[in-house]
């Protein structure tokens, strides 16, 4: 699948700083794309706009040429967030984020993205603010690594980890996405990481 | 540990304290249920009795015992309030998720309808809708039910429309989760403690509304020992010094209404996540 923002421009609220200014990207499925900018750049409102969080104010995000609105069920591009303390629900114990992943109940590969994540059975019975940020982080991921996911979106998702942590993770995921033909559009301050993860960097500035 | 092990007995007290008020008012429910008969049965060899042992509240002009009286009239006004705060709760629920899932239109319109009844004075539309349905036990339960719901509903819609941008729920969107998944997974479990001690708040204002509108003699029909009677026929003994006619039954009724804001304020705290290690 090949994903694509066409000379997208986005300002948030009616007033405000224009964030992105024509900008356009394309990534494909086995394409792995790092994205370096200063802060402030609209690195995390460019993955937005491609996950189809924000619509873009002017031009369009197509995927296979299609308007990416028009996917209404399951979204083929996922992203995961920088925090993942948002983007779980605290008043529900944390089995319910792994449920929401696109797998059947009982699916192989449910249980071996658990296992290569390092999910443990006990953390499923709690509640988010009883694991720590870098377990919560674990959940989201499996979360949006569905079956039908061909493009996976990162914004800064090891940011919060230490190094042995951050590695285990980035490993993990060129591997399944590798293995799976997943294109990825990553986010990080750190070019040391994007340059040993993706085949190709892209600078906002 | 001696840190943990104070907190933890406030949370013990608390709970306590909670038993209490709750197994009260539940006796009074109770004995006003067994009561009813006593209640009505008059004695004029023991009539205007002052407060004594055999008669704590003392007696009316009829020897009727003021005590029986005042409890079966608040048992009857424990269980109005309950019928009715539920029944106002229910709707509060149901439109602030209606709200958030039936789109901009319907939350528009129960937007509205939420200004209309928080608009219109209180007892105004309570004693119009009481009114409308013919006054006595479903006059007052529909008057109350339908005037108590707004203001719950308006806290609730407010919160859906907080949820709805929450990160959480956008992804369950991407996800490709239905609208009815997103409120009852998502939306219901971060209402139900607003739910629960909306409800439980309800109690106290339904009971005193239902004891008002009797005492205006738009309520429950004047047979009926409800403390808004016993309170609006003392008035005419007042003057004649039969203080204790007046003073118990609203004692009694002022106790009841605290005790159920008690019983919302600290479910509200127990049931804070936050609080759970207290």
């Amino acid at each position: 699948m090949k994903l694509e923002a066409r000379e997208v421009s986005f300002r948030y609220g009616s007033g405000g700083r224009r964030v992105l200014d024509r900008v356009s990207l394309t990534v494909e499925s086995k394409e792995h794309i790092g994205l370096i900018a200063p802060s402030g750049f609209g690195k995390t409102t460019l993955l937005k706009l491609l996950a189809g969080y924000e619509r873009p104010d002017s031009g369009e995000v197509l995927l296979d040429g299609r308007p990416l609105a028009e996917f209404e069920d399951y979204c083929p591009v996922q992203m995961i967030w920088q925090h993942p303390e948002l983007s779980v629900n605290p008043r529900r114990r944390l089995k319910t984020v792994l449920l929401e992943a696109d797998w059947e109940k009982e699916a192989k590969d449910r249980a071996r993205i658990e296992g290569e994540l390092g999910i443990l059975d006990e953390w499923k019975e709690r509640y988010p603010a009883e694991v720590s940020g870098g377990e919560l982080q674990r959940f989201c991921i499996a979360r949006a690594l569905g079956r039908r996911t061909k493009i996976l979106l990162a914004d800064e998702i090891t940011t919060m980890l230490d190094l042995v942590t951050q590695g285990e993770i980035w490993s993990f995921l060129r591997k399944e996405l590798k293995q799976r033909e997943i294109g990825l559009v990553a986010v990080s301050h750190s070019p040391k990481l994007l340059e040993k993860v993706c085949s190709r960097i892209v600078r906002l500035d | 540990m001696t840190g943990t092990k104070k907190t933890g007995s406030r949370r013990l007290t608390m709970l306590v304290l909670l038993a209490f008020a709750v197994v009260f008012l539940g006796a009074v429910v109770w004995l006003g249920e067994i009561w009813q008969e006593e209640a009505l049965v008059t004695d004029f060899t023991r009539k205007n009795l002052a407060p004594c042992q055999t008669h704590p509240f003392g007696t009316d002009w009829m020897g009727r015992d003021m005590f029986v009286r005042t409890v079966t009239g608040l048992s009857m006004s424990i269980r109005i309030g309950l019928l009715t705060a539920c029944i106002s709760a229910g709707i509060a629920f149901l439109m602030g998720l209606a709200a958030a899932v039936m789109g901009r239109l319907a939350d528009g319109i129960i937007g509205m309808l939420i200004d209309l009844v928080l608009g219109i004075p209180h007892m105004l539309l309570l004693i119009l809708i009481s009114f409308a349905c013919g006054r006595g036990f479903f006059g007052v339960v529909a008057g109350v039910s339908l005037t108590h719901w707004a203001s719950l509903a308006r806290l609730l819609r407010g919160e859906v429309l907080q949820l709805k941008e929450s990160q959480y729920v956008k992804i369950a969107e991407r996800l490709g989760k239905g609208r009815f998944y997103v409120a009852f997974w998502h939306m219901a479990p971060n209402l139900l403690p607003q739910f629960v001690t909306g409800l439980i708040l309800l109690f106290p204002h339904a009971i005193l509304h239902e004891a008002s509108i009797t005492f205006l003699g738009f309520g429950l029909s004047p047979e009926q020992p409800a403390v808004g009677n016993i309170l609006s026929e003392s008035m005419r003994y007042l003057v004649t010094g039969k203080w204790w006619l007046a003073l118990f039954p609203g004692l009694l009724l002022v106790a009841a209404v605290l005790l159920f804001h008690y019983i919302g304020q600290t479910a509200c705290r127990l049931i804070d996540p936050g609080s759970a290690h207290e």
